[in-house]
Order: C-alpha cells, then structure tokens, then sequence
C-alpha cells in the first residue's frame, strides 16, 4: 500500500494494525475485538480525512501510483472489448487507447488517456501524454462509431499533451482543435468522465460531449498546478497555492457550472476499491446513455453546443458614447 | 550610408543620447533604425529587404490597414471581471486595471464590422498588450457573439489571433473558451459561410489548439510564432536546443498547418481576393460586376496609406 504525505495518520494506524494482527497469529490470547476496533478507527479516521480534502492533495489523489486506469475500467465494465489501434495517418500513440466494448449488451465505443502501472510501462505510455496522432485515433473511432450508430464513452486522465518537438510537427494544435470542432457535432451521444488528471488542451481534446463528469478525487483546470506556480509565481514551489487559486476540485467545476455532476469514490479514493469504482462507474454511464439516447440527434447537438456557449463569467458595462464609425480621415 | 566606418567592434559609446520616444524606430530583429513615421507607414514592417519583420500590432492598426474606412465596433460592451478572486503576485483584479489602463481597451480582443474592397466582413482581432492576449470569458464570448452575428447578417468572419494561450486567471472557464468557440464555429461552417483564420505573432496554447487552427482557410504573418506548447517547454521536455526557424509561420506552412503567408502590404489585397472568390454563385454572375470591384481595389490602396500617414503625424 502506497500513502500518501496526508494520510500519515491512516498509515500508522494501519501499521498498528498489521502488528496486531501477526501478534493474534502468534500467541493464544484472542485480540479480535481489538483487531475491530482498530479496523473501524482506520474506517473512521479515513473517512474524516477524506471529507475534507485540499485542492492539492485532491491533486495528489488523482495521480496516485496505485489508482486505476482506463484500460482497468474498460476490461472490468465490459464483458467483451476489442482494442482498436491506429490514426491510419502517421502511427498509433499509445497515450491514448479505444476501441468497441459491450456494456451489457450496449456496444460503446471507449476513448481515454492510458497511464502505464510500471516504470517500464509508464515510459511506453509516455505518462499519459498523447501526440497528435493520439486525438487523431481519438477522432477516427468517434468517426467509426457514429458511422455505425453507437455512443462514446471517453475517460479522461492525462497531465497535457505532449509537449515535444515531432508533437509540434506533426501539428498539436491542430489535431486537438478539429477534435473539439467534430466532438461538438458528432452524432452520437457522447459522455466524458474525468477518471484522474484533467489538464488543459490535451484533457478537453476528448472532453466535448453532452455530459461531462469529474470522479471525486480528481482535478481539472486550464494547466497543472506546478506550471501554474512556475508561471504565475517564477517558482516551482507554490502548486499548494496555485492549486487552491485555480480552484480545480470537482466541488468547484460543479459550482461553477462547468460539469454536469460527480462521481462519487469509496471512501479512500478508487484505488483502495478499484472494483466497486468500476461498478460505480458502469451504473452511471448506463444511466446517463439511457437518458441521452431519447434525445433526438439534432437537439442534441444543439443542446451540446448550448452548454458550452453558456461557460464563460463576464460584465457588461454600459457605453458612454458609442464607439462607433471612428475614421481617421484625411 | 555613413561616411565612416567602424573598423573595430565592441568599442563602447560612453554616454547614450536621449532620443525622444517615437522618433525612430529599431528593428528587434536586424537592428536597423527607421524613423516611426516611415515605418509606421510600411504597414509596421521592416523595411530591409531580407529581414522584413513584422512588428507587433493592435486590433486598431489592423482595422486601419485592413478595412476601406468607416468601422462599426461591436459588443464593446463585456468586459473581465475576476470572479475566482484569483491571486498569485498580483490579484487579477489589479492586473486587469492595470491592463485597461496601459491599452485602453476593454479586453484582449475587439470586433468591428466593416468592408474590405467594397465587401462586408466582420473582424475580431486580438491584441497582445492586454495580459498577453490572453482567452478568457470576455474573449471566448465575443468570439461567440461575433459568429453569431456572422450567421444572422450573413458575413464572412476573419479572426486575427495574438495570444500566449488561455487565461490562467479564469482557470478552467478559460479552458472551456476553446470548446464554446470551436462547438459555435460549427455553426458557421454548417451554413457555409467562411471563416478565415489568422495567424500572427505570437499564438500560442489553446488559443492555436482552438479556433485558430480551425478556419476555412488558415494563414499567417511571415516569422510569427505559432506552436501548441511553448519553446521555452519544449526545450525543457526535450533537453534540447530547438532547431533554427521551429514553431515559425514558415516551419508550419512546410508542414501543411497553412495555406499561406502574407506579408502585411498584401493583406488587404488577399482578404479582398478570398471575400470575391467566396461569394455565393449568384453574385458572381454578372461579369461587370467582377471588373467593378477590381478597379476601387488600387484607389482604396492608396487612401489607406494616407490614413496611415495621417494618424501617425
């Protein structure tokens, strides 16, 4: 079990614990009832911690080493899922991963950043961070799958895009601006779930549908927390704070208007029941297809264009003098 | 050309001489000295001939070089507020004043309606000095707003985007700018009406991972930078040194992100070219209207440049 800096009270607890516990197996006295108690004091003091989380280590929940992943979630809610590969331009970005799953009987087609469970599969997933060809497999299965009628799931954990010299070349930019520009009118319902980190363009580049959802313990914002601090402050060291200001919770993004609802964990984070997030997750999106399945096509995508044109906080002020017709004339 | 010439370098002038502001003008980039007056009325640009360095510019030099006279500002009336009570060194209220003050501008971009070559376009145009050009709610809006008007007078659109990305102050609503402009301009390319987009010195971030990459027909300023990620991050990620000439206008009409660069004399010509061969069929049927319209192009030409010249004096 990995813990992090703010559950320093769970992990002694929990080493207390495992003491305990190999103690009862050595001697004769019996130390259940102590066992339980010390089992729901973990309960109870991780439920505390956990109510009352920071932005920041909401930031640290999400990139936790143990958490699950895309690919996790896919194989866990489908019965079947066959893995589609390719942008049939340049290459296959491993970042990002797709394909067709049956989520009890329903086809879907599944989009989502992967992050890799290993040092050695981190560096082949290139830590989430997806190419141009990446959003441009992206789009050919959203492609495929409104060709053949069946709605897009996409899950969304990535610390950016990549930002490298042959992601430039091979145009960035452009790959995830057609995405946003085709995810805003495609035909089919789509619903994108943030499963850990939601960081700028390369989160939004498969984050346009009729639904968006954030998982508790997740984060997402215009740039990460450290950029932001190494931008804003000319130093690394205040993501503390730049994650506070950035107020990039899920509580904030729902407060704001900018997500549609959360996702709820067990307590602890994904990670300390990965399967019974995966059931949590599964119920959710079957219910949100459901309901966005009545919805005719064209509405639909009118409604999604709606949404999104309603994002955005401003004033207006009224003019003193019209500023209009001025021509420097001669 | 002088008289004299220095024979040995790095010998250094003691005392500098104070030149009033605005007298003349150097080249940032082949350190050669114009007055302003000359340079202002070379579109900005840098006189030498292989240098050719456009200067940055407003959206009100651009309105002035690229409309044929009277303009009409639109949706001036939106303006920042700082709704997250943002604070990093500065609160971005106090950024935003300052912004206002130093630009007297409203925000980092301004729309006008006017005509180019006798037909109407609507332009929005960013402009740098405010907070870096940076997208947020009032940007994102007005681009909204903009395309909305497109559809209903049934106006071609040119944006000319300037920007370092999206706002940071504006978290993840300025983020949301580039979903809310990309899904709107989906509209205007659903009722065929054209959308150009324009590419200058600098655009960056999502600014260049939205609208900006997404026009009918997309060009640029010559030797603007334009990227997704910044040099200075690329750089670090790479733990390399960039190659000469990456992330310019050039490098991406190379790699097929352009469909042409224009230099700043030309721009009013080819935005007047695009809008001609754009119009809809049945305006382009009479053969006498096509040779119309060319003759005014030269006239209005060369009333610009006066404009120019006056407002600079």
């Amino acid at each position: 079990m990995v813990f992090l800096d703010f559950e320093r009270p769970i992990e002694e607890l929990f080493q207390q614990l495992q003491d305990l516990i190999a103690l009862n197996e050595k001697s004769d006295v019996d130390m259940s009832e102590q066992i339980t108690a010390l089992e729901n004091q973990i309960k109870a003091t991780r439920k505390e911690l956990y109510s009352n989380l920071s932005g920041w280590q909401k930031v640290q929940l999400s990139r936790h080493p143990e958490r699950p992943y895309t690919l996790y979630y896919i194989e866990t809610m489908c019965k079947k899922f066959v893995e589609l590969h390719g942008d049939r331009c340049y290459g296959d970005d491993k970042a990002i991963v797709g394909g067709f799953g049956s989520l009890d009987g329903q086809t879907v087609m599944f989009i989502g950043h992967q992050k890799g469970v290993n040092t050695k599969m981190r560096q082949y997933r290139n830590f989430g961070m997806a190419n141009p060809e990446g959003y441009r497999k992206a789009l050919r299965l959203m492609k495929l799958a409104e060709r053949f009628n069946k709605p897009v799931v996409c899950l969304i954990d990535t610390p950016g895009a990549f930002p490298g010299l042959e992601a430039e070349e091979r145009g960035q930019a452009e790959a995830i601006a057609r995405n946003l520009f085709e995810m805003a009118q495609l035909n089919v319902p789509i619903i994108c779930v943030v499963i850990g980190e939601g960081a700028s363009g390369g989160a939004l580049g498969i984050g346009v549908g009729d639904r968006i959802f954030m998982m508790e313990n997740t984060w997402y914002s215009v740039i990460s927390p450290e950029s932001c601090s190494s931008i804003l402050w000319r130093s690394w060291d205040y993501k503390e704070q730049a994650a506070e200001a950035l107020k990039l919770t899920p509580q904030h993004m729902l407060d704001f208007k900018l997500i549609d609802g959360i996702i709820k964990e067990p307590v602890g984070g994904a990670h300390s029941n990965a399967e019974e997030m995966a059931k949590i997750l599964k119920r959710h999106i079957k219910k949100e297809l459901t309901e966005l399945s009545i919805i005719d096509c064209e509405q639909r995508i009118e409604q999604r264009i709606e949404k999104f044109g309603r994002m955005g906080e401003y004033e207006t002020i009224a003019i003193a003098e019209q500023k209009t017709e001025k021509e420097p004339l001669s | 050309m002088g008289w004299f010439k220095r024979l040995k370098e790095g010998i250094n002038t003691r005392r500098k001489k104070v030149i009033p502001d605005g007298v003349w003008y150097m080249c940032p980039d082949c350190r050669t000295a114009i007055t302003s007056k000359e340079h202002a009325q070379n579109y900005y640009v840098c006189l030498t001939e292989d240098c050719l360095y456009h200067t940055r510019i407003g959206s009100a030099e651009y309105f002035d070089i690229i409309f044929d006279g009277r303009r009409t500002y639109l949706f001036d009336n939106l303006v920042s507020k700082d709704f997250l009570n943002f604070k990093d060194l500065k609160t971005y209220e106090d950024r935003l004043v300052a912004a206002k003050e130093k630009t007297n501008l409203n925000d980092a971009i301004t729309v006008a309606r006017g005509k180019v070559n006798r037909l109407d376009l609507v332009v929005a145009a960013m402009d740098f000095k405010f907070i870096g050009g940076s997208m947020g709610s009032v940007v994102g809006e007005k681009i909204a707003l903009s395309i909305d008007y497109c559809l209903e007078h049934k106006v071609p659109f040119l944006l000319i985007s300037k920007s370092g990305g999206a706002r940071m102050m504006e978290s993840a609503f300025s983020l949301m700018q580039m979903a809310k402009t990309a899904s709107r301009l989906t509209r205007l390319a659903k009722a065929k009406i054209p959308y150009f987009s324009m590419m200058t010195d600098p655009t960056t971030g999502g600014v260049t991972a939205s609208y900006a990459m997404l026009g009918d027909i997309n060009f640029a300023e010559p030797k603007a930078l334009i990227g997704f990620a910044g040099p200075r991050v690329i750089k670090e990620t790479i733990k390399k040194d960039l190659p000469a000439g990456f992330q310019t206008s050039e490098f991406l009409l190379d790699h097929g992100f352009l469909d042409f660069i224009v230099h700043r004399k030309d721009l009013k010509q080819k935005i007047g070219d695009l809008l001609h061969l754009f119009r809809p069929a049945k305006e382009k049927e009479s053969g006498e209207e096509t040779e119309k319209v060319e003759v005014p192009v030269k006239v209005e030409a060369n009333k610009e440049e006066k404009v120019i010249k006056k407002e600079k004096t």
